[in-house]
């Protein structure tokens, strides 16, 4: 299968690539999928006081699609509000990679790590 | 060293020079063009001649005879008219047929195909090492049973299976056995003679020769009979009619001749190139040789690698050309059926990697390979949540995950 540009791009030289400590309390995570579908994403991200998605960081197993997928997101909840984070649809990532319907399930896929992080966030932060 | 190396012999082999220079004096004016099947003139005449030799060279190599190779389109052809067509002749006996899980489609969808049509087909498991267990296999075969149907060498893990014992089981009760031999013609010795086998699939592009082509080995002492499944002239003791492509059957022909001469040679070389490259890749943590260690071929060597998922490994194997257990990359998204079969649960099966190695194959290109492995395991692991929960002592079997 030829993948596009943008999700070779991602693949060779993903953003944001790593881990927070898990004690700090700025940090959220959400992981998503699992081993026998073939992709599990972590998506962590960095709050600041003003509820500001300050820094995102990502761990993929996945096909190319999937880590091109969550390379992408930590680069566009980079500076919005959780309510706006929240707003990133599936379509849009899928849009921007360029993914073949077959591929769809990764963009859905970080569209869910976005949605479960700001959930982990707010359970901790009780409201 | 030109990239990217080709490692994916068991999916197809290039032409061999030797073959393709062979194949080039049947096809124009100036070589013997004529349809085999003309009998009223020269050029009929020699391009019969040119058949008669590369049918030969394909019993030679198996040890049959020549009248007992019937040529068709390559082995997926050969397995639908093997089946079907004596599933059909034979109806009268039964309509129980028995294969294994770890087939080509080529069979297995053939005996779908047959249980529409009202026959009753038995799947066998295969134990962890891939080979059929010959006690589930006799306690499977009934009095209506009319085929077995087992691959000698599986295309995905090139484990062999004991063809000689299920031959002798199928024998005693009077079923007629038929092997797809696509992966196994050059690469382990075939002795049609000795074997118990009735029925044989044969492919051209899986040992040099070209794509297109096979044959189906029918043996005539005991004589099986088959239901003819693609009508019309009555070529092929009419059993497959159809012209025949003379310079494809010289090709096959000239490709079962060199394997002949070869083989042992090549399975020496194969057996050091393939030490070589595990040599080089079992030094990594968390990785697994998939089929039975010493039943199994040379050429291909099927490998998982844990918490690494396939299709993003063979992105960044980009400079070899191998294929994924994992099936993602035909975009059905499902993990090999075979390497389920042997038992292994979804994420090992989405994690590995078979590298088949052939005529053409290098030490030089090894080394690379193995150099390139290393980096990509390195790479994707740094990546891999699965891997960081590996190394914290997490066993992922317990982890809720949310399938979707």
């Amino acid at each position: 299968m030829a993948y596009s540009e943008k999700v070779i791009d991602h693949y060779e030289n993903p953003r944001n690539v790593g881990a927070f400590a898990k004690d700090d309390p700025t940090v959220a995570t959400g992981m998503v999928g699992a081993p026998a579908c073939g992709d599990v994403m972590k998506l962590q991200i960095k709050v600041n006081e003003q509820g500001i998605i300050e820094d995102a960081k990502f761990k993929t197993y996945g096909c190319g699609s999937a880590i091109a997928s969550s390379s992408l997101v930590t680069e566009w909840v980079k500076g919005k509000s959780l309510d706006e984070a929240a707003q990133i649809k599936n379509t849009d990532i899928a849009q921007e990679l360029a993914l073949p319907p077959v591929k769809i399930h990764c963009s859905i896929l970080a569209e869910d790590a976005i949605k479960a992080a700001i959930a982990d966030y707010k359970t901790r932060h009780g409201s | 060293m030109k990239l990217p190396i080709y490692l994916d012999y068991a999916a197809t082999t290039p032409v061999d020079p030797r073959v393709a220079e062979k194949m080039m004096q049947y096809l124009t004016m100036d070589g013997d063009f004529g349809n085999p099947a003309s009998r009223s003139h020269r050029f009929g005449w020699q391009a019969e001649e040119a058949v008669e030799i590369a049918r030969s060279h394909i019993a030679d190599l198996v040890n049959a005879d020549p009248r007992e190779i019937v040529f068709t389109s390559g082995a997926t052809e050969s397995n639908n008219l093997a089946i079907k067509g004596a599933a059909q002749f034979y109806h009268k006996k039964g309509k129980h047929l028995i294969t294994c899980k770890t087939e080509h489609k080529a069979v297995l969808d053939t005996m779908r195909a047959l249980e529409r049509e009202g026959y009753e087909v038995t799947y066998l498991d295969v134990q962890h090492n891939g080979l059929v267990d010959l006690g589930q296999l006799e306690a499977a075969m009934r009095p209506d049973t009319t085929v077995v149907s087992i691959m000698m060498v599986n295309n995905e893990t090139g484990v062999v299976q004991d063809v000689a014992a299920i031959g002798e089981l199928c024998r005693a009760k009077g079923i007629i056995f038929h092997v797809d031999a696509a992966q196994a013609a050059g690469k382990v010795a075939i002795d049609l003679q000795t074997l118990k086998i009735d029925l044989m699939s044969f492919s051209a592009h899986k040992i040099y020769g070209p794509k297109g082509i096979g044959a189906l080995y029918v043996r005539r002492k005991p004589r099986i009979r088959l239901e003819a499944q693609t009508h019309g002239g009555g070529h092929e003791r009419g059993m497959r009619s159809g012209t025949l492509p003379t310079h494809q059957i010289v090709g096959m022909g000239e490709a079962f001749r060199i394997a002949k001469v070869e083989m042992a040679a090549e399975n020496e070389r194969f057996a050091k190139l393939r030490q070589r490259l595990w040599d080089g890749i079992q030094d990594i943590e968390q990785v697994f040789l998939n089929g039975d260690a010493t039943h199994r071929v040379p050429g291909i060597t099927n490998i998982s690698f844990n918490y690494v998922e396939g299709e993003s490994l063979i992105m960044a194997l980009k400079d070899i050309a191998v294929s994924s257990g994992s099936a993602c990359t035909s975009a059905s998204l499902e993990p090999s059926y075979v390497l389920r079969a042997l038992g292994l649960s979804d994420e090992l099966a989405h994690s590995s990697i078979r590298f088949s190695i052939g005529r053409f194959t290098t030490e030089e290109q090894i080394d690379h390979t193995i150099k390139i492995v290393h980096e990509a395991i390195e790479k994707l692991r740094a990546m891999s949540p699965l891997w960081d929960m590996y190394k914290d002592g997490i066993d992922l079997n317990t982890v809720a995950w949310v399938a979707h």
